[in-house]
């Protein structure tokens, strides 16, 4: 029996055991000096611990009396995790050794916050739940101040820590009162326990608090705030890390908890979804017209790209959650090659994060000047890029769910949000010609570059394959 | 080979682009050259293969012919074909494509990126006319913006970005309501399929929404949403505004791309979709356009009149002759939309060689203020009997291809508001107020600037640019039965379905019957 449940949670055994040998290799051996290699390294586990995922296939597997659950919608979130985190531990490798900020902690942390998201996904009891996200908090809480000579970065690690301490506050009341009233942790128990179409008013509270401590994880508007300064703060292969992995597993957990815990009640959760939905979208354009900090304004832009994403989500439908994931799959993509770009920005050997910078950046490299043009115009979801269909899966759901004025306010939001997209073109391509920023000496940042931008445009032919797995996905969610 | 026509040419210029991305190397001298010559030569073999699609076209099939068909994404169809009311919409892309690129023939900032632009936007315009998935067509249609806003932000005059951003929010903002209500059509009809649509009867129960009764349901909100879309890309009065700036900013070449070209996706909009798949709710918002255009005639007309920049003057007057367009549109009869059609085309060529005959003399002067010339005619009488000529044709002169066009709405309209055909008329003469006007400060009277002593006639180039618009011009206007039997049978199926399915709603009609 317990061999059958261990066979189940293998992958992320296996992570979690490679972490602690690595901490161990690299406290007993040269320490920093191994960091680039065990980035490697880390990433390349990351890659066939993903390809393994990917490659098993095979229905619904149920460990440890429903408290982990390994089905194809946990499967798509984790591949989509594991990639994207070994691609930004790859990208960033590169900037962190040359400022000496590649301990050999970092890619370890990095892999224990990869198997707390793990967990997250795969979650099947509100204690899975918080153990995988504590997990996963903790260890970003030590990456994001993992410049500790610097204060910003201190900041940012200790703004997101106490945040993140409130949020996890609020989300177990709401696991205590979500117990108290269905009598059981589980997920199974608890959408008998809510019934369908009619819920305790009990659970409604635990569910309303519940789903405010992911919406900070998923940084939805109100509960947003630590996203901006948590994104200025920390360096910015950091920034870059907490803009797509940990995204993906607060939203796939979002969704397994809604659907899996509270698949009954739909028309409860559905107004909170979209109220967070339509909140995030406008405030996620509106905040980000007057950043100048590129990182800043990459976090206004995740919020608002969050709002699109629960759009999918407060559907409350199959179709909902394959959108949203396929909006997720698509924005870790744009936000992979878009943080390539960031990274590179550089001059005299520092980091430059001020958008004016880029002044005439297409005179001098063309090549990279048309990747990010690509990638501005795909976040801002003009067609024929990728970004364009994600938007469009996303405003299908909620229509065909009867949400047709969250489609139109998220279209709306979608016009204020291209101005500042647009701002960055602008610099680029028609701007006036000032100092230039140094060549991008990194090859890894400028491959991932250029694979997400020929990603972006390519895509357009069949979302390479995606679509069918996402369905699949979604269809193992909700059912 | 006939099933992938379409595909073939529509990709013809993006694959030249592309070649030009990767693999034009070489010195900046040389680059240029060649860079200049692959758009020429692609754009040119566009129009010759296009030809194929002109002289293979049944016009007696009022189906779409040389469609193509795969499958895309989320049941979305790769679906291409052209019918008699988009054929001559490619046509005439295609064929002003190669002029274009000749008249660009001096720009030397960045040739390499403005020809890769010119050429996608060449690709992107084509798919609009040509798709037959609404998904397809938006994304086409929604693409174009890309160049337009790097051709205008790039290579554009002092304002130019201020220019390229309200182009950009402006079309954005409009078309992403279109969007919704493509996503509402996929829900209702479950196809995005533009020739089974235009065959579904979409709902038109009045119904309440937010304490205002819709009149004629969700077709009537429906045709608002692609309303706000094709009205803005038109542009009609009041959403034209964004009109002058990008047209004042734009290069050359841009603007005669946007005046011949991209102003007819709206009206194209319209005829594909508006009509056809929302009678009732174009029935019952037909007076407000109607009103609309008439008002978008006269005010712009004489807006223009009192215009100091040549660019601006012409581009108001646009404005004005899309007011035309529209009327005709929807007076919904054979006259009404042959002649919006024949109108288009018509201002396609006009328009355009009216902002190529501005760029003549801004190459030289580098002003397109109406008060730094005068006395043109004394040194430029080749350029000074071009730019009569087509002075002429946009005022209307018969013989001319404009006469035609205008006068087919205004009969149209005629028979269905007689008021609306009134009023209208009168843009008629103020069009020749504004136009002779700016033509006699311009061209005619004595030569007394100084800056101008030593301006010089057109060089061959240019004259080969404006050659075989005038033939287009004259010939249309002489004899507009090629254009017109070409369009007249597709036009004249739409109006009976359209007819058609009016008197299916007698209750909804009625309220409009007045009209």
């Amino acid at each position: 029996m317990i061999q059958a449940d261990l066979n189940i949670i293998l992958p992320e055994i296996l992570l979690a055991v490679y972490a602690m040998v690595a901490l161990l290799v690299g406290v007993y051996t040269t320490k920093d000096k191994l960091a680039p290699l065990l980035t490697w390294i880390t990433a390349a586990v990351f890659v066939l611990i993903g390809a393994w995922i990917g490659m098993a296939g095979g229905g619904e597997n149920i460990a440890f009396d429903g408290m982990f659950v390994d089905d194809g919608f946990s499967r798509f979130a984790k591949v989509t995790i594991l990639l994207s985190a070994a691609a930004v531990l790859v990208m960033g490798q590169d900037y962190m050794s040359r400022r000496g900020m590649l301990r050999f902690e970092y890619p370890i942390l990095i892999a224990l916050a990869v198997v707390g998201m793990m967990m997250m996904v795969s979650a099947g009891d509100l204690m899975a739940l918080y153990m995988g996200l504590e997990l996963q908090s903790l260890a970003l809480y030590v990456v994001a101040s993992l410049r500790r000579d610097s204060v910003k970065s201190t900041e940012a690690g200790m703004k997101y820590f106490v945040l993140g301490a409130l949020s996890s506050g609020l989300l177990l009341y709401g696991a205590s009162l979500v117990y108290g009233f269905a009598g059981t942790t589980k997920f199974a128990g608890i959408v008998e326990a809510a019934g369908h179409g009619h819920i305790p008013i009990g659970l409604l509270f635990g569910l309303t608090f519940v789903t405010a401590g992911l919406a900070f994880k998923v940084s939805a508007v109100p509960f947003h705030m630590w996203t901006p300064d948590v994104y200025e703060g920390a360096p910015t292969p950091i920034t870059a890390f907490f803009a797509t992995a940990p995204k993906i597993a607060a939203m796939g957990l979002l969704a397994r908890v809604l659907h899996d815990a509270f698949g009954g009640v739909v028309g409860d959760w559905q107004q909170i979804i979209a109220l967070l939905s339509v909140l995030s979208m406008f405030l996620g354009s509106i905040a980000a017209i007057g950043q100048r900090n590129i990182k800043r304004l990459m976090a206004y832009s995740s919020i608002a790209h969050m709002g699109y994403a629960l759009m999918g989500l407060a559907a409350g439908t199959a179709f909902g959650v394959q959108a949203m994931l396929i909006y997720m799959a698509i924005y870790v993509t744009m936000n992979v090659g878009t943080f390539a770009f960031i990274l590179s920005m550089e001059k005299d050997g520092q980091p430059v994060v001020d958008i004016g910078a880029l002044n005439m950046y297409s005179k001098r490299s063309s090549g990279k000047a048309l990747a990010m043009l690509i990638l501005l115009f795909s976040l801002a979801g003009v067609p024929p890029l990728v970004g364009f269909f994600g938007k469009f899966y996303v405003l299908r759901a909620a229509y065909d769910a009867g949400l047709a004025w969250l489609a139109v306010m998220g279209v709306i939001a979608s016009v204020i949000g291209a101005y500042y997209y647009l701002r960055i073109v602008y610099y680029m391509y028609f701007g006036e010609e000032t100092d230039a920023l140094d060549e991008g000496r990194s090859p890894v940042q400028y491959v991932f570059l250029m694979v997400s931008a020929a990603a972006m445009l390519l895509g357009v032919v069949n979302l390479f394959g995606i679509e069918g797995v996402a369905q699949a996905a979604s269809m193992a969610l909700v059912n | 080979m006939n099933d992938s026509l379409l595909s073939l040419i529509t990709f013809i210029p993006a694959l030249a682009a592309a070649i030009l991305a990767i693999f034009l190397r070489g010195d900046e001298a040389a680059a240029n050259r060649n860079a200049k010559w692959v758009a020429l030569v692609a754009t040119s073999i566009t129009f010759l293969v296009s030809l194929f699609v002109l002289f293979g076209f049944d016009p007696s099939n009022t189906g779409f012919q040389f469609v193509q068909e795969s499958d895309w994404l989320l049941g979305l169809k790769y679906k291409m074909g052209v019918d008699g009311i988009s054929v001559l919409f490619v046509m005439l892309t295609t064929f002003m494509m190669p002029l274009v690129i000749l008249a660009s023939w001096n720009v030397e900032s960045r040739v390499k990126e403005y020809m890769i632009a010119f050429l996608l936007l060449e690709t992107l315009m084509l798919g609009v006319f040509m798709a037959l998935d609404l998904v397809l067509f938006y994304l086409f249609f929604e693409a174009g913006l890309i160049p337009m806003f790097l051709i205008i932000g790039i290579w554009g005059g002092k304002e130019r970005i201020y220019a390229s951003f309200k182009f950009f929010l402006y079309t954005f903002l409009g078309s992403v309501l279109m969007l919704v209500a493509m996503v509402a059509m996929f829900s209702e009809a479950g196809t995005t399929d533009i020739p089974t649509l235009m065959t579904h009867e979409f709902a038109s129960e009045t119904f309440k929404l937010l304490g205002f009764t819709v009149v004629g349901g969700m077709q009537t909100l429906m045709f608002l949403a692609f309303f706000a879309s094709f009205a803005v890309k038109m542009p009609m009065w009041p959403v034209h505004t964004w009109l002058p700036d990008a047209h004042v900013q734009a290069p050359t070449a841009g603007s005669v791309v946007l005046a011949a070209i991209l102003l007819k996706m709206g009206g194209y909009g319209f005829l594909r979709f508006s009509l056809p798949m929302f009678p009732i709710g174009s029935d019952v918002l037909t007076p407000l356009i109607l009103w609309m255009s008439v008002i978008a005639i006269v005010y712009t007309s004489l807006v223009a009149m009192v215009q100091a920049d040549m660019k601006k003057l012409i581009a108001y007057s646009s404005v004005a002759h899309m007011g035309y367009v529209t009327m005709g549109i929807f007076a919904a009869n054979q006259q009404g939309i042959d002649g919006a059609i024949f109108q288009m085309l018509s201002h396609g060529f006009i328009s355009g060689a009216l902002f190529l005959c501005v760029g003549v003399i801004y190459d030289r002067m580098h002003t397109r203020e109406i008060d730094a010339y005068g006395g043109l005619v004394n040194r430029m009488p080749a350029y000074a009997l071009i730019f009569m000529f087509f002075t002429m044709a946009n005022v209307g002169l018969p013989g001319t291809s404009g006469f035609v066009g205008e006068f087919l709405t205004l009969v149209g309209i005629f028979q269905v508001n007689t008021w609306v055909a009134l009023v209208a008329t009168s843009g008629v003469i103020l069009s020749a107020a504004y136009a002779l006007w700016l033509y006699r400060r311009v061209v005619l009277g004595d030569l007394i600037k100084e800056s101008l002593k030593t301006i010089n006639d057109m060089t061959s180039r240019e004259k080969w640019i404006f050659a075989p618009l005038v033939a287009m011009t004259l010939i249309l206007g002489v004899y507009p039965a090629l254009v017109l039997d070409i369009i007249g049978p597709s036009v004249e199926h739409l109006v009976s379905n359209y007819e058609t399915a009016l008197a299916h709603a007698p209750e909804v009609s009625s309220t409009t019957a007045s009209h």
